[in-house]
């Protein structure tokens, strides 16, 4: 399994790391009832904080994509979720396609495109801190 | 270390020869963290720790050190036995051999860790009997770290740890720490100019500037929270001063208006309606430009 968080990135680590595990499950690379790293070989591996690596896997479990049993480390739970989550990123994926298709065909440009979806999830993120 | 914090300070003053070094700095360090301390050079980095380790005494001001005063000499020795110090001249003897700096070292510590040190000597390709004088610069940062590593100390102070030393000598230091705070819950408090290692590996920093703090806390919550925005005006920027919470700094330059923002955009933005701008969009911030921005410019 590989996940390489951009440290130098404005993205805080814990949450690249929570997106990695997610896409992995979403790409089938990890399936219900696998074992993800335990928190020190992963931070070694990695060269990140422990305690950023436990503050994933928290989040995670805390949204029920894993389970932290005692002990025994973490575990990718129910395989349901994994082809919604599949059908799901499918359907977003076309509306995409379609989007950048339009805005390319208004002739935006692929770097202002990159730039608009990542101020969109900007804002997105600040106003999710919000309601937390 | 349990709960609370492994260093704590309290407008933290000291003057050399009437020039202030530190400007009443505050700042708390929370145990089990892996603590980046930046600045720029003569910001009082150095001072700082100087004081913490009870080699030099503050002219006003409290600091605690595992919960012990620094100003005591009582204390201070209990902090020295409990802490891992790595600075720059690294406290290394020429004429030793590997194997004898380390036994010296040991001897000092009853909680020395045999185990540790065969690891650290392996890991770190040490070579027990080479002298000491014979070793590269980072051969040197990571015997140092080894001795400070292998005391059984609860909390490592490092003075820029990983200045001068290739990116492989880098990654085996900074991997190093990760792993023995993983193991030990060890308290790390690192300064550095490296602010890329700092990235990488720290959940808390402080940024001082000028003897003061300037920015301090989690780094994942300045990620969160620290946004550049940037308005753009049909007309000149009007000079205008922000009420939102959290307005660290704002900039003109012809129609364009950047605000840095340590509390998300929305009060910002929500502001700047009334001002109209022509657009208005935000991007997140690294280290690199919270550090940039909140450090003066000029000496």
């Amino acid at each position: 399994m590989i996940f390489r968080p951009n440290t130098a990135s404005g993205v805080p680590i814990y949450l690249q790391l929570m997106e990695q595990v997610k896409h992995a499950i979403e790409t089938g690379a990890l399936r219900a009832g696998d074992q993800l790293p335990g928190i020190r070989p992963l931070a070694e591996q990695l060269v990140i904080n422990p305690n950023t690596v436990a503050k994933a896997y928290r989040e995670l479990e805390h949204e029920g994509v894993i389970e932290l049993r005692h002990g025994a480390g973490a575990f990718v739970t129910g395989a349901a979720r994994e082809k919604k989550l599949t059908d799901r990123l499918k359907a977003g994926q076309s509306i995409v396609a379609a989007t950048v298709d339009k805005l390319r065909s208004r002739g935006v440009t692929e770097a202002e495109i990159r730039r608009l979806f990542e101020a969109e999830l900007t804002r997105l993120t600040v106003k999710g801190d919000h309601r937390g | 270390m349990a709960d609370g914090f492994a260093i704590e300070t309290a407008d933290l003053r000291k003057a050399y020869d009437g020039v202030e070094a530190l400007r009443g700095l505050t700042l708390a360090v929370p145990a089990g963290s892996i603590c980046g301390f930046l600045g720029r050079t003569g910001a009082g980095k150095t001072t700082t720790i100087k004081i913490l380790l009870g080699m030099a005494r503050p002219t006003a001001g409290r600091a605690t050190v595992l919960g012990l005063p620094v100003d005591s000499s009582a204390s201070s020795v209990a902090i020295r036995r409990r802490t891992g110090f790595v600075g720059d001249d690294k406290g290394l003897y020429d004429a030793m051999t590997v194997r004898g700096m380390v036994r010296h070292t040991a001897s000092f510590y009853p909680r020395w860790n045999r185990e540790l040190e065969e690891k650290y000597l392996r890991k770190f390709e040490l070579g027990a009997e080479r002298g000491i004088k014979t070793l590269s610069r980072g051969m040197r940062t990571k015997l140092a770290m080894l001795l400070a590593l292998c005391r059984g100390a609860d909390l490592l102070v490092l003075d820029e740890p990983t200045t001068g030393l290739d990116p492989a000598a880098t990654e085996d230091v900074l991997q190093a720490l990760v792993g023995h705070a993983a193991e030990h819950g060890t308290t790390v408090f690192f300064s550095s100019h490296q602010l890329a290692d700092v990235e990488q590996i720290a959940d808390h920093v402080v940024i001082i500037d000028r003897g003061r703090t300037a920015v301090a806390g989690s780094l994942d919550d300045m990620k969160q929270n620290y946004r550049r925005i940037q308005l753009v005006f049909d007309g000149d920027a009007p000079a205008y001063t922000f009420q939102s919470r959290g307005v660290e700094r704002v900039t003109r330059a012809g129609r364009v208006m950047t605000v840095l923002s340590s509390a998300g955009i929305d009060g910002v933005l929500g502001e700047a309606r009334q001002l109209y701008p022509a657009s208005t969009d935000s991007t997140p911030v690294t280290l690199k430009d919270i550090f940039l921005d909140t450090v003066a410019v000029e000496d």
